[in-house]
């Protein structure tokens, strides 16, 4: 590890003071408005965009604070001033894309909501008239609810061979590692495997709901075990202990005892997971296919899902063109709400049930 | 956990017992056949496209040369993603873990997971509707003032749907995997350590560069590949931004532009018949085996160096 | 304390499903369920196929279905060779596709389709016809004259500039800016991808070196992803250039095109035109109306870049009922109304009136065994 080397001291007096002179603090907020004004008076004089001002402006900031901090400070000091800025730069770039999709999002999907837009279909709707996104709401709905089925029992029972029976065993190790490896399964090979795994019943060019649940749960699986795992791990062995010594049978351990406490933890961890799968396209896109009515067969017949139906609402968005795409807006907002809702539920949930403390 | 030794039972083994641990264990076997399903469904269903040529290769002689500049165009967005979305990652997590109030630093770190959270095909849309149209000028202006380097040949693409426009989409939603994983490695940076370096004196950054990074560093590198493989396989944000061609070049602002694996599947599957839909699983199969390998290197360092220190 | 817990935690979960399924009882606002049939026909069809139908395809269903109220119209725009591939399987009643069954090389789908029909020969009739604009962006050009032989070689990259003499010769009046052009094309497979190559093919002299094809032959321009796509990227980009079903154009500035000695615009009347006195395939039967459209007519005021979508069905079906309802839906199409309905909403050229009468007489064949 290398070491900081101190600056040699010198002898003369008036370096012995404790305190090394620094910068105001409010001298960060100085060479901002500084460096703002600076650009956009030289932006306007040489007709940059918004964009130009902003990127010149923090160059000045980044080069000024340094300068400034160097002169007065030291170096070490000015280096470190920069890198403050570096940092914040990067957050603040991070979250510029956040706040223009939500905006766009919003400003263009806002118009589109209304009842009919949520309760219709696109059954027989033609040009420009009014349809709606109600098929893909509930293909939506539907298929997750599918993969919520499949992979929930599946992810929990798993986590709890892991953390209860497992332990530390061969299988149990690469169980751990593959469910890791899993979470990083591209969605769109999910979607294959469930095309290539139902294509051998069903024939070419098979289209159902329930495929696309099969490949969401390949999605959704390792998730639910990472996160029932955690928690279960969190669960002191006291509890385990005091059940067994009142001669409790393991498994009326594991559900009466231990999955209970954990339960806040293990639901807010499907909740996050269905966050995670309901906007998945691709997958949907392969085996779950498109059709413009109500489906809610899922074992037969394509079915429309929101992410699929935004998809297919932009890029094939029929004549004229622009109510096509307005409406694959609407259907993303509606979708982002979703998704959003499920996010806040999550920890809303997580909050709510989460064991009382103090026991 | 090691403490428990509740399992070494003596009391005779209750049928309840058997049964749960069994269904428990056939939980985790399934997970195993799950996996090697996938393997074995994409090979059986892939296989009939290697001997193929012609028409279901879009026009390839065999599946190598069908495959390669897809492999090439994969790995090249992921990269450049990758170059991106890192610093400013780090970045990210530097600033909610150190940088902020604690109080503040939890809404942060929610607002970007809330980035994680947006589904690909609102990315896609974005990315086609807004971010596109935006980058225009800024590949003119490297056309005009960089475009003695190969990347910046151009001729600039007059729509902006290039590459370095999906590497930029996928670098938003990367962003928040490598930035989760790097703030709980920088949060468990011994304070011992931290506390350390700043009784010497070191500056904010300096207490950073001597303590933070050299435990973080292989938390790090494994985050980044973790990223890399969510990179790898993403397929709408690309599928809807790229104007891609299939060619290997290394311009990323022109409009003639290698595709991916992934958006090249999304693009074509749904109409595909015949031996096309083997060629498109088949390079499924490739895009599996590599996201496998970045996944398992990637977890392989998380394991090693979570053993060395415990 | 634990079980209450675990029983707070199932109620929720439990309430979730009972409003999903809940939801699930009832249907779509506009979707009525309704069986009565005003026309005696009910049931349902299904039919796939060419993607570039779906527009008009769901201005028929709309059209049919409203008239009969019993029956459902399933159309899945899955491309045109999914759609022959699941009729020759016998999975749809119908396909949609932009070529006409042939034997070659690769496929034998026209014996497979004879197969399928029971030894018979497959109807095909001609329903969906668009005329394939050339789009540009060019601010301050609004006519455009080119010919096939320039467009050719814009599309090759053979010309590069919009200033360049080629196009300066047949458009001496417009002020042509140096602005490279920028060629837009379909990145997936289409008809009209393969019906725009088989013009320049056929039309261009040899500025289009490459042979017809569903996917574009060239690994460079511009790439998008279905005709609005195309539409969209060449508005974006300024001097770009594209090609798209003339419906889909909007705004956008269309070339005309060289046709003998004078320049066409496209229209539905000038492509209609071209098919009227286009030959007839050599696949063609007393059921099956394949036309090989001729790119290189001369006749005055036709627009030979077009794409003719057909219907396949068999003559004889098993069982009446859907008989019936093939009979049924494609006598709607081919009709008048039907027609009519497709320009107005998909933009497509209404069949003239020969052409018509001859497919009418096909379909109205059309029967159980």
């Amino acid at each position: 590890m290398a070491t900081i080397t101190p600056t040699p001291p010198t002898p003369t007096r008036s370096s012995m003071h404790l305190k090394t002179p620094s910068l105001p603090r409010w001298a960060p907020l100085l060479v901002i408005a500084i460096a703002v004004a600076a650009s956009a008076m030289l932006g306007l004089l040489l007709g940059w965009g918004p964009v130009g001002i902003a990127v010149v402006a923090v160059v000045l900031y980044l080069v000024g604070v340094p300068l400034w901090s160097r002169l007065v400070e030291d170096g070490r000091r000015a280096k470190d001033r920069m890198m403050t800025g570096l940092v914040w730069t990067a957050f603040v770039l991070a979250l510029i894309p956040l706040v223009t999709l939500i905006w766009k999002v919003v400003a263009e999907g806002l118009p589109q909501i209304n009842a009919e837009f949520l309760t219709y279909s696109m059954r027989n709707v033609i040009g420009d008239q009014q349809g709606g996104i109600y098929h893909a709401i509930m293909g939506t709905l539907l298929v997750t609810a599918w993969a919520a089925i499949i992979s929930i029992p599946v992810g929990i029972f798993c986590g709890i061979y892991l953390v209860e029976y497992g332990k530390t065993s061969r299988l149990a190790r690469w169980i751990t590692f593959l469910v890791d490896v899993m979470t990083g399964i591209p969605s769109i090979v999910a979607g294959l495997f469930a095309y290539a795994l139902f294509v051998l019943f069903f024939g070419e060019g098979v289209r159902m709901g329930f495929g696309g649940s099969v490949a969401l749960s390949l999605l959704m699986i390792p998730i639910v075990v990472r996160s029932t795992e955690e928690m279960l791990k969190l669960v002191p062995d006291e509890l385990r202990e005091a059940s067994y010594a009142l001669g409790v049978p393991k498994w009326r351990t594991v559900s009466k005892v231990v999955l209970p406490t954990a339960m806040s933890g293990i639901i807010t961890g499907v909740t996050l997971a269905v966050a995670r799968i309901i906007g998945e396209t691709a997958p949907l896109l392969i085996i779950a296919g498109k059709t413009d009515g109500l489906n809610m067969n899922m074992f037969s017949e394509p079915v429309t899902t929101l992410p699929v139906f935004i998809y297919f609402s932009y890029t094939q968005p029929g004549l004229p063109p622009e109510a096509g795409q307005a409406r694959a807006w609407g259907a993303a907002l509606v979708l982002i709400v979703i998704v959003m809702a499920l996010n806040l539920g999550a920890r809303a949930i997580g909050k709510f049930f989460a064991p009382k403390k103090g026991r | 956990m090691s403490t428990t030794i509740a399992t070494r039972d003596k009391a005779p083994r209750r049928r309840g017992d058997v049964i749960f641990a069994g269904i428990a264990r056939g939980a985790g076997i399934a997970i195993l056949v799950a996996l090697a399903g996938v393997a074995l469904f994409l090979t059986l269903e892939g296989f009939p496209a290697l001997g193929a040529s012609g028409a279901a290769l879009d026009g390839a002689a065999n599946f190598l040369d069908y495959v390669w500049p897809l492999v090439f165009g994969t790995l090249l967005a992921a990269i450049l993603a990758l170059l991106i979305a890192t610093p400013l990652a780090i970045g990210v997590a530097l600033v909610i873990a150190f940088y902020t109030p604690r109080r503040i630093s939890g809404v942060v770190g929610y607002m970007i997971d809330l980035l994680a959270a947006v589904p690909s095909v609102v990315y896609g849309l974005w990315g086609i509707a807004f971010l596109g149209p935006q980058l225009k000028p800024l590949y003119q202006w490297l056309e005009e003032y960089l475009g003695f380097l190969p990347f910046f040949a151009g001729p600039a693409s007059s729509t902006g749907r290039t590459i370095l426009t999906a590497s930029i989409v996928l670098a938003i939603m990367v962003l928040p995997i490598i930035t989760a994983i790097s703030r709980e490695i920088f949060t468990q940076t011994p304070q011992l350590h931290m506390e350390a370096a700043m009784a010497l004196g070191a500056t904010r950054w300096e207490m950073i560069k001597l303590s933070v990074f050299p435990y973080a560093r292989s938390g790090m590198v494994s985050a980044t590949m973790l990223g890399l493989g969510r990179a790898l396989g993403e397929t709408m944000a690309v599928a809807m931004v790229l104007s891609a061609s299939g060619v290997v070049t290394f311009n990323l602002i022109s409009s003639t532009n290698p595709s991916t694996i992934a958006a090249n599947i999304a693009l074509n599957f749904p109409e595909a018949t015949g031996l096309k839909v083997n060629a498109l699983i088949a390079s499924g199969l490739v895009l599996f085996v590599i996201t496998f390998a970045v996944n398992f290197a990637a977890r392989a360092i998380v394991a090693r160096t979570e053993r060395e220190r415990s | 304390m634990k079980r209450t817990s675990f029983r707070r935690a199932i109620v929720p979960g439990v309430a979730v499903i009972a409003l999903a399924a809940g939801l699930s009882a009832c249907g779509a606002g506009n979707e009525d369920s309704g069986s009565s049939s005003d026309s005696g026909l009910s049931g349902t069809l299904t039919g796939e196929g060419s993607s570039a139908q779906e527009a008009a395809q769901t201005a028929w269903r709309a059209g049919f279905q409203g008239e009969n109220s019993g029956v459902t119209v399933n159309y899945t725009p899955s491309g045109s060779g999914a759609g022959r591939e699941k009729f020759i399987a016998g999975a749809v009643d119908f396909a949609g596709s932009d070529s006409y069954l042939k034997d070659d090389d690769e496929a034998t789908e026209l014996s497979d389709a004879k197969e399928r029909c029971g030894g018979e020969d497959p109807v095909e009739v001609p329903a969906y016809v668009s005329p394939i604009a050339v789009v540009y962006n060019l601010p301050g050009v609004d006519t455009l004259n080119l010919s096939a032989e320039t467009i050719g070689k814009i599309f090759n990259e053979k010309i590069t500039t919009w200033n360049d003499p080629a196009i300066k010769q047949e458009n001496p009046d417009a002020d042509l800016p140096s602005t490279k052009i920028t060629p837009v094309h379909r990145s997936d497979e289409s008809g009209t991808t393969e019906n725009f190559t088989d013009y320049l093919e056929k039309a261009s002299d040899g500025g289009w070196p490459h042979e017809k094809d569903k996917l574009w032959p060239l690994k460079s321009g511009e790439a998008a992803q279905g005709t609005s796509g195309v539409i969209q990227a060449v508005k974006e980009g300024e001097g770009s250039i594209g090609y798209a079903d003339e419906s889909q154009v909007g705004d956008l500035q269309v070339a005309s095109i060289k046709v003998g000695e004078e320049y066409v615009a496209p229209s539905a009347e000038a492509a209609a035109k071209v098919l009227a006195v286009s030959p007839r395939a050599e696949t063609a039967t007393d059921v099956s109306m394949a036309i090989d459209v001729d790119r290189t007519t001369t006749e005055s005021g036709a627009y030979p870049l077009l794409l003719a979508s057909y219907l396949i069905a068999c003559q004889h079906y098993d069982d009446q009922a859907t008989a019936d309802l093939v009979k049924g839906y494609l006598t709607y199409v081919i009709s008048e109304e039907g027609q009519q309905t497709a320009a107005d909403n998909a933009g497509s050229a209404p069949l003239d009136a020969e052409l018509a009468d001859e497919a009418n007489g096909i379909v109205s064949q059309i029967s159980a065994k």
